[in-house]
């Protein structure tokens, strides 16, 4: 066990662009490092994917081992698993994060299966614990009803797979130094055990809420579909998307598809802003795990003020026009 | 064909509740289903089954209570069930519980006779999606995650794969693993003469002396991972409410929001 030692963050790249949990993981990873006094090591695989290196170097990666395969060109289960088996035999790192997404989980339960080791799906919470130096990886379970702190006390490397929008990242920096070395994994064409026929791209037309990073939700309180203008207004200048709440969708102001609640969605955005939405305890158990609530509500006794960070009690037709105002002139 | 099913029984989770003294999962009267994103892999099997004949076979592990899950199973159609049910395989995590069901099909005969392994995307219970792909891993075979269209090629099958941004057109060989979307199909329900029949038919329970397993590979001994504790999230702590003119109020909104890096 000792034998084992760094943290290797898999490094989610399609068509040459990172996803964003790839930074989340090694700024996450960052400060399980300062704990354990080691390094974070960013793997990437892929094809030609040596200008990708630097951004990986400038968000915190200490080190960076890449596979470049014409074979990885694309994600495949089997070659993916190859690559990532073959950097975890030679280097041994203690650690392995990968983001918790249609490509990690299904990548990382392969490779946890071929390394035997055990895999923790889904964190929400990474620490190290006292005395062991064990990973204490956390998660929901039972539709979060439950959360669960697991340990892999006897396997290695210690495997999670990590929720994206929950780690933050390291703040970018230029002059950082890291240490970059290819490896060279034989066999990876030859590993490709099914065929891609045919890429089809998403028509990204419906938005889905449930990937906002900023949602600004309108109740019955925003009285008409008229009055969401200010809202659409407010998520433009913050980058997000308009949801609405039950009530909204059952009055025709809003579209059914952007609806949060027990009915609706689920979402947790970085910035949840209830606008006119009293916060019914189905409308609350689809949002109440958002990092910041702010709440505007005109009657002071609604129950969303009761699990806002950032409560306003006042005419939404009035605060919001000058928090747009407030906002653009940032 | 042959076709091996996996479910799994789950508690409907929506009704889940904790026991506020003991901390503990309350299961009493909670009703089990079968887990949604199997029972569209059971329909996928059935409507293979009702294009060409394929026999589908369905296995679950867990306590002698998910025969219900099979017998549900049989009564829309499915042919022949296997339960593994043994102390010896209680508390595996999803390395173990894939070791363990990996085994079963090798006894059931997938070595000889069957084509094609459907499992679910991931448990309703604990969301983790990691055990159809290990299963296949300890098979050696290959796999295909998050399945939202399955059909019957030439030799093959051809599965559409579902990913945040896009989907991957995929054909492969036979034998092969699939996890299956609920998004995959409606299931059936099912019919009057299926329950009757499904009552008459066998389930076969395989326990630990049935397996050609190492002890260090199943139940809680043969788990990599350990729970270290669970707990209900704890509640949120009510935050500030102020009650101020407009244009005050959102100039201490906007002063909290940047403190939090939020804009």
């Amino acid at each position: 066990m000792q034998n084992y030692k760094g943290i290797f963050i898999f490094v989610e790249q399609v068509d040459h662009v990172i996803h964003k949990v790839s930074f989340e993981l090694i700024g996450k990873g960052k400060e399980l490092a300062k704990t354990l006094d080691t390094q974070v090591t960013a793997v990437l695989l892929g094809s030609e994917t040596g200008n990708l290196v630097e951004e990986l170097v400038s968000f915190g990666a200490d080190a960076v081992i890449t596979v470049d395969d014409p074979a990885l060109a694309t994600y495949m289960t089997e070659p993916y698993t190859k690559a990532m088996t073959a950097v975890i035999e030679q280097y041994r790192p203690e650690i392995v994060l990968v983001g918790a997404t249609a490509i990690g989980r299904d990548l990382a339960p392969r490779v946890s299966a071929r390394v035997h080791t055990g895999l923790t799906a889904d964190c929400t919470r990474l620490e190290i614990q006292e005395e062991t130096n064990y990973l204490m990886m956390t998660r929901p379970a039972f539709g979060g009803n439950i959360m669960a702190t697991i340990l892999c006390p006897e396997h290695r490397p210690q495997m999670a797979t990590v929720r994206p929008g929950v780690m933050q990242c390291a703040e970018k920096q230029t002059d950082n130094d890291a240490q970059v070395e290819t490896f060279a994994v034989a066999g990876l064409e030859a590993a490709k055990n099914v065929e891609i026929v045919e890429i089809i791209k998403k028509i990204s037309e419906c938005v889905d809420i449930a990937d906002a990073d900023v949602l600004v939700a309108g109740g019955r309180g925003m009285g008409s579909a008229e009055n969401f203008a200010m809202l659409e207004e407010l998520a433009g200048v913050l980058g997000g998307t308009v949801a609405a709440s039950r009530a909204a969708v059952d009055a025709g102001w809003q579209d059914k598809s952007r609806q949060v609640g027990q009915t609706g969605k689920t979402v947790r955005p970085n910035l949840y802003i209830a606008c006119g939405i009293s916060g019914a305890i189905q409308h609350m158990a689809g949002m109440e795990e958002s990092d910041v609530i702010v709440a505007i509500n005109k009657d002071e006794t609604a129950p969303i003020f009761e699990i806002a960070d950032y409560g306003l009690v006042g005419d939404v037709a009035k605060i919001v026009p000058l928090l747009v105002k407030e906002m653009k002139g940032i | 064909m042959n076709i091996i099913v996996c479910m799994k029984q789950v508690p409907d989770t929506t009704e889940v509740r904790l026991n506020p003294e003991t901390g503990t999962l309350i299961r009493d009267g909670v009703p089990s289903i079968i887990n949604p994103d199997d029972k569209a892999g059971l329909e996928a099997a059935l409507r293979l089954k009702d294009q060409c004949g394929a026999r589908v076979i369905l296995l679950t592990m867990g306590p002698l209570q998910a025969d219900e899950a099979l017998r549900e199973g049989l009564a829309m159609g499915a042919d022949e069930a296997y339960l593994v049910s043994d102390r010896a395989f209680g508390g595996a995590d999803t390395w173990a519980t894939s070791s363990t069901l990996a085994s079963a099909i090798r006894k059931i005969g997938y070595a000889e006779s069957c084509d094609l392994i459907i499992t679910g995307r991931q448990a309703i219970d604990g969301d983790t999606a990691q055990v159809g792909p290990q299963i296949a891993e300890h098979l050696g075979l290959p796999h295909i995650s998050y399945a939202e269209e399955l059909t019957l090629t030439d030799g093959g099958i051809s599965v559409k794969r579902q990913y945040e941004e896009c989907y991957h057109l995929i054909n492969a060989k036979l034998p092969c693993l699939v996890t299956a979307l609920a998004e995959l199909n409606e299931p059936r329900y099912m019919t009057p003469g299926g329950i009757r029949n499904a009552y008459e038919k066998v389930t076969t329970i395989l326990t630990r002396a049935d397996l050609d397993v190492d002890d260090v590979n199943i139940g809680l001994k043969g788990s990599p991972t350990r729970v270290f504790k669970s707990f209900t999230k704890e509640a949120k702590g009510k935050g500030t409410v102020v009650n101020l003119e407009p244009a005050e109020a959102v100039t201490w909104l906007t002063g909290k929001l940047r403190e939090k890096h939020m804009i």
